[in-house]
């Protein structure tokens, strides 16, 4: 691991110009704020992450779950992923989440990472991650090994010819599904940033993997309040029974309203460079009789343009076959 | 940063960037004077000199290192050290001891849950915090709670039966 100088934030404006010193807060920012560090730590150690400086976030009372005055849930940068997945309010309204943070890493690495940690975690891709390899996320211009090598894991939708890395998150994707939006303080003021624009395409530069700028402080996400009667459920599916990444997901939310459905939303994981969602897909499925069929045709749209590589074709079915499958368990 | 520099004397050298931290290592105040690369598992190992926290991976992936900080499990493999100031750490050793074991390592023995051993502390440490987690009491939840801790030798079944007769004797404190 390479030096670097670690301070404690006193307060959010110091934590913004510490960052506003990075000229970037995409790969190769030499400002990092940490927060769980279970990213972090990890790609420092792997050469991945070289900051010169570490700000210690972890003491800027971030770390509240509530529902705020307009009804949307607040959930703080830093409050843990356990206890996120725990809290009664998300269990109780946003169970697609509970379940899709619980569906993730191991309960030690829950204790420790964040939410803003985990929007912004990294993608698996090996090569990204092995600095013996060449890979264009992480320097720019060196090219893309995955492309013709072991590529069963990255993505079908979204890629470029310069990158197809998947992003990891189970979390970002049941967020995306409930139209969560991100709050963050920055230099020159506060922003808010629906999730459905937070991630860019990697195109040719996937380096760049968010809109966030250099001091951008991710301070809070915000969930609205979900219609009565919804029901929810996150599917991940995966080589093994747990403590593993995707291969799909999905996390769907429905509501019935006379035996039609009444609103639809779903969004997919382990197959994008982004969390998935498709909003034509979802409209297609109001006003319809949930059934096998509308959930395929729901399924059909949003994995419309997917592009297989030449070790993931399963998924284009498999992500399918997990859609119809989570949208059967919610309206059963 | 509540933490300062170790070495005033050197506070020209660039290179030298040590903090000074206390850490509470089971129940007791320890000062130490470390690089902000180092870990939580490191300084407990080679500072300390607590080595039954064990390195395995080393990237949070198999569970060896898993203490309790705050009362809950987690990877110290990836805790930097020196932004744990002040905060309580329990380890093993900080658990039982050899004339009175913990309920949870009285269970390991009992149920033969281990073969090298390597993993074991991490083991004993994640199934302690487990039995204080809001999950489920069955041996599914034992075993999707207990995944973040690898065992090579594949102990697992008499894992699980330690932890529920561990649950079984109310020994989750």
């Amino acid at each position: 691991m390479q030096s670097f100088d670690l301070v404690r934030a006193s307060n959010r404006p110091a934590a913004v110009a510490s960052g506003a010193a990075s000229p970037t807060a995409q790969q190769g920012a030499n400002v990092r704020f940490l927060a769980g560090g279970t990213t972090l730590v990890d790609l420092m150690k792997l050469g991945v992450e070289h900051p010169d400086r570490v700000v210690d976030i972890n003491r800027l009372g971030l770390d509240r779950v509530g529902n705020e005055a307009n009804g949307d849930l607040s959930v703080g940068a830093t409050v843990r992923n356990s206890d996120l997945a725990h809290h009664p309010l998300v269990r109780g309204n946003y169970a697609a989440l509970s379940q899709a943070i619980l569906a993730g890493a191991s309960t030690q690495l829950r204790n420790a990472a964040t939410t803003a940690g985990n929007l912004l975690q990294r993608t698996r891709c090996m090569y990204f991650r092995d600095l013996a390899s060449a890979c264009n996320k992480r320097e720019p211009g060196s090219g893309c090994p995955a492309i013709t090598g072991a590529n069963r894991m990255l993505a079908i939708l979204g890629t470029s010819e310069s990158c197809i890395a998947t992003q990891p998150s189970d979390m970002a994707v049941a967020m995306l599904a409930y139209d969560a939006v991100v709050h963050v303080q920055g230099v020159s003021g506060d922003l808010q940033i629906p999730l459905a624009d937070f991630y860019v395409l990697p195109g040719q530069r996937p380096d760049i993997e968010t809109v966030l700028a250099p001091g951008d402080l991710v301070t809070h996400v915000t969930l609205p309040p979900r219609p009565a009667g919804e029901r929810s459920a996150y599917l991940k599916l995966r080589d093994r029974a747990s403590y593993e990444f995707a291969l799909v997901s999905a996390a769907v939310a429905v509501t019935l309203a006379n035996g039609k459905i009444a609103s639809a939303h779903f969004a997919v994981g382990g197959v994008g460079t982004r969390p998935w969602r498709i909003d034509e897909a979802e409209r297609g499925l109001v006003g319809q009789a949930p059934s096998e069929q509308a959930f395929r045709n729901a399924a059909d749209i949003c994995l419309k343009g997917a592009r297989p590589q030449s070790r993931n074709g399963f998924k284009v079915e498999l992500a399918k076959r997990c859609i119809v499958h989570a949208f059967k368990q919610v309206t059963r | 940063m509540t933490s300062t520099r170790a070495n005033t004397a050197a506070a020209e050298d660039p290179y030298d960037k040590r903090l000074n931290v206390i850490l509470k290592v089971n129940g007791q105040e320890r000062a130490v004077s470390i690089d902000p690369r180092m870990t939580l598992l490191d300084c407990l190992r080679e500072v300390l000199h607590l080595t039954g926290t064990k390195k395995g991976c080393d990237h949070g992936q198999c569970g060896a290192c898993t203490i309790h900080v705050g009362g809950r499990r987690v990877n110290s493999c990836l805790a930097l050290a020196a932004a744990h100031d002040g905060d309580e750490i329990v380890t093993i050793e900080g658990l039982g001891t050899p004339a009175n074991l913990h309920p949870m390592q009285q269970a390991f023995l009992d149920n033969d849950a281990y073969q090298c051993g390597y993993c074991t502390s991490g083991q004993i440490m994640s199934a302690v915090a487990l039995l204080r987690e809001p999950v489920g009491a069955s041996d599914d939840d034992v075993r999707e709670f207990m995944s973040g801790n690898i065992c090579r030798c594949g102990a697992y079944p008499n894992i699980v039966k330690a932890i529920q007769q561990a649950r079984r004797a109310g020994g989750g404190s």
